[in-house]
């Protein structure tokens, strides 16, 4: 392991709801640079994991230290620190064209108040101008530069996936986390996600990425965390995980502890084996 | 219906029916002028032979298209036939509810003369012709040509004059039979328009032209008073800017940002008390003022956005239902509140359910408003003056909220209504740009409450209920915004219009109001939930395939050309 400090650090991330334990104790690094896998079984409690990383929750235990410092439990306070996210199931504004999507993701990087706006002074003209710019050049980024006019829910499945791409980097973020950017995709769809994903990190945007897709997975990262019932079973190189005993177990047995079975499970299930 | 081979006959029926129809307003309908408007008259057409003659007109336009003739099938881009169809029923309903009410008023069809019964043939034939004829919409009109930028803004400020002629005909009826006839015609007629793709044309005009609409939307309404001899028509038009001007505000917090306020009425009635308690009135329990008009508005949209942020910070954490049914609390809290303010039941503040009287005039950069002054060789009385000063107020709130709406806040705004939690995510802060909508709008209402303490007079707390039979009030605020058209800006002035008017015309059925009214918005929600007036996110919210696989086509038809 490199000497740098990593950019986030979650240490000891527990979640409780009630009872429940959806998160034990997870400890979690992210470097510069780095394209993370978090792997695991429906109900493992990835999404909860996010969650506590983006100020969604707040975890009942442990830490998060981004660059250095304790996130906030605010999720305006961690966007406008530079931690950016999308969601499993798509939530974009569906009524708002592509491009009104991304420049509402320049919301923590513009300052423009209610009294500006109404006095449409030059220097919020020029905000807006700039934000306009830099959302049609992230628009272009994703390949979504022709469509930046049509309403989001207008979008193709896709396309849409790639606007929330397009809509979390409008924030400037030093880390991105993606949650299942491929679901639903066909392996094309996919394959494409995965060269945005790498050009994502050519910017110098850090990547965490929940995926069942092991293919996609394993060609992607640089290392590959697996958490299995709330707690992380093991990280390393995704061949050394893919070659973990009790990763294959994790996801071949335990039948019992499904929230729901998905239709892409089976297909896990094969890449794994 | 008559089948497709039978075109040729559909046509001279059409023809027939249009020519008859054109002619049958300048014959007697009935031989006794104790039918309002005085259609007894060969020669010239009065009263709602106005709307049958409109009607015919509009009709005429559209069969000349059918027939081909040149230049006029440019009129109906997006097809003649389902324009003349509509057409013809504005000519048919504006005319047969003018026969029937000559009918049953003067009682009996013996009552009506030749030049009726002509009349409800004619548009009969026409009708029965139109919707003979084989339908001819195009689904993707031709793009219009570009007129140079003067014959733009030209041709917007024709529109406007012309839709303020049909607002002001409607305002200026003084039959209810006349308003029952004038309704579905105007209602009909718009839709002709909209079927031949005339409405969809003048929204890309006006959307390429956003100074010279404002210019010309204010220009056509500033001819209002100078078309009006009397008070008569002018307070309803000042009750109706109240109206609209609060409903405006509301469309803030409820088109903009989703948020449902049931007791945004109590924002009114705080900028009205505080206007009345500085006016001077010695009603007031204060004995301050009069104040110069600015410091009262200052005054007034102060008060309200305080009791807006006392409100909102506890109750905007609510969401969907549950702050509806705070806001319905904290309104009927306002209107119980004034009303025992009256030195018995708590301190002595607002005189109870007396209300502040006498509130006297204002004063706006040395006018007295309560009186006349001429201008341009016109009169204007003080509804005028008031009129005037609510233009203003109006326009200060349009261009708030489009200058608002259409920024980074209003962006904000938007998101969190289309989905609170991506938005969160996105850094945007619910809770306080919520209570930024909901102070704002708070305020934009205590400002047009300033000005309705001093047009009435008063404020008493039975103007500020949340269901009433005539507005403002908050359910037909709240129903004012809907109806017209959530998130535009001519949407809440259409709602308000028609919610003022028909209670207003039809005070007869006073009794009857709030049903129909009930049965008005659940009618409007089954066939138009997107309001008259909508918003394109709205129309896609409720029509999501058709219009969104148009979107798709236009933009690539934008993309390619």
């Amino acid at each position: 392991m490199s000497t740098t400090p990593p950019l986030l650090r979650a240490s000891g991330v527990t979640m409780r709801f009630g009872g429940l334990t959806a998160v034990d104790g997870v400890d979690l690094a992210v470097r510069e640079n780095e394209i993370v896998g978090l792997i695991g079984p429906n109900g493992a409690g990835k999404t909860t994991f996010f969650n506590c990383l983006t100020g969604l929750y707040v975890p009942t235990e442990g830490a998060v230290l981004f660059a250095g410092e304790t996130l906030p439990p605010k999720p305006a306070r961690v966007t406008r620190a530079g931690v950016a996210r999308t969601f499993q199931n798509i939530r974009l504004f569906a009524n708002m064209s592509a491009l009104e999507n991304v420049i509402v993701g320049r919301h923590t990087r513009t300052r423009a108040g209610l009294l500006s706006a109404l006095a449409h002074g030059p220097r919020y003209r020029r905000e807006e101008r700039e934000s306009r710019e830099r959302a049609r050049e992230l628009l272009d980024f994703v390949g979504l530069g022709g469509q930046a006019d049509l309403l989001a829910r207008s979008l193709s499945y896709g396309a849409q996936r790639r606007l929330e791409i397009a809509r979390a980097l409008a924030s400037e973020p030093r880390l991105l986390l993606l949650d299942e950017p491929t679901a639903g995709m066909n392996p094309q769809e996919t394959a494409e996600t995965e060269e945005l994903v790498r050009s994502v990190r050519a910017r110098g945007v850090a990547v965490l990425v929940i995926e069942h897709d092991m293919r996609f997975i394993m060609n992607l990262c640089d290392r590959v965390a697996v958490l299995v019932q709330g707690t992380k079973l093991t990280e390393g190189a995704p061949g050394e995980v893919q070659a973990d005993e009790r990763v294959v177990e994790a996801y071949l047995g335990a039948p019992d502890d499904e929230e729901e079975p998905t239709p892409r499970s089976p297909q896990n299930r094969e890449r794994t084996a | 219906m008559i089948p497709k081979t039978s075109t040729p006959a559909a046509r001279a029926l059409v023809v027939c029916g249009a020519a008859l129809s054109l002619v049958s307003p300048f014959l007697a309908w009935t031989w006794t002028s104790r039918y309002p408007g005085n259609l007894t008259v060969y020669g010239y057409p009065g009263g709602s032979q106005l709307l049958t003659l409109a009607g015919a007109l509009l009709a005429a336009v559209f069969t000349a298209a059918v027939l081909g003739v040149p230049g006029l099938r440019a009129l109906a881009p997006a097809g003649a036939v389902r324009a003349l169809r509509a057409a013809s029923l504005a000519a048919l309903t504006a005319t047969w509810i003018t026969v029937g009410a000559i009918a049953v008023d003067l009682g009996g069809v013996v009552n009506v003369e030749p030049g009726g019964w002509l009349a409800a043939g004619a548009v009969l034939l026409l009708a029965a012709g139109a919707h003979a004829l084989p339908d001819d919409t195009v689904t993707e009109p031709p793009p219009a040509a570009r007129l140079p930028r003067a014959a733009e803004g030209a041709l917007i400020t024709v529109v406007f004059l012309a839709a303020m002629y049909v607002l002001t005909y409607g305002i200026t009826t003084d039959s209810a039979q006349d308003f029952l006839a004038f309704l579905p015609a105007a209602g009909f007629g718009v839709r002709a328009l909209a079927a031949a793709g005339l409405t969809a044309r003048f929204g890309a005009l006006t959307a390429r032209n956003r100074i010279a609409v404002a210019v010309a939307a204010l220009a056509s309404a500033l001819v209002f008073p100078f078309t009006q001899t009397g008070d008569q028509y002018t307070a309803i038009a000042d009750n109706i800017l109240v109206f609209a001007a609060v409903a405006l505000g509301l469309n803030i917090v409820v088109g903009l940002v989703g948020l449902l306020d049931l007791g945004y009425v109590a924002f009114l009635g705080t900028g009205a008390y505080t206007a009345a308690l500085v006016s001077g009135s010695t009603f007031s329990t204060f004995d301050i003022g009069p104040w110069p008009f600015w410091a009262t508005a200052l005054l007034g949209m102060g008060v309200s956005l305080v009791a807006g942020l006392v409100i909102g910070a506890p109750t905007l954490r609510l969401h969907g239902d549950y702050l509806a049914i705070v806001t319905l609390g904290f309104g009927e809290i306002f209107r119980i509140t004034v009303n025992n303010l009256d030195g018995t039941s708590g301190p002595r503040l607002t005189n109870g359910p007396n209300g502040i009287n006498s509130v006297p005039n204002l004063t706006v950069f040395g006018f007295d408003l309560g009186t006349r002054h001429t201008l341009l060789g016109v009169t204007f009385g003080r509804f005028a003056n008031y009129y005037l000063l609510l233009l203003a107020v109006i326009a200060v709130i349009v261009f708030v909220y489009a200058r608002a709406g259409n920024s980074r806040i209003g962006r904000a705004w938007i998101a969190l209504r289309e989905d609170e939690k991506a938005a969160t995510a996105m850094g945007i802060e619910g809770f306080r740009y919520k209570l930024l909508a909901f102070g704002l709008g708070a305020s934009l209402a205590g400002l047009a409450g300033t000005v309705m303490a001093h047009l009435q007079t008063n404020a008493v707390p039975e103007n500020y209920k949340f269901a009433d039979t005539a507005p403002p009030n908050s359910a037909f605020l709240l129903a004012a915004v809907v109806l017209g058209g959530m998130g535009t800006v001519s949407g809440p002035l259409v709602g308000a219009a028609l919610l003022y008017l028909i209670p207003a015309k039809f005070a007869f059925f006073s009794q009857y109001q709030m049903m129909l009214f009930g049965l008005a918005l659940i009618l409007m929600m089954r066939f138009r939930p997107e309001g008259l007036v909508p918003d394109r996110r709205h129309r896609l919210e409720f029509h999501d395939e058709q219009v969104a696989a148009a979107e798709a086509r236009r933009t690539a038809a934008e993309a390619t050309a």
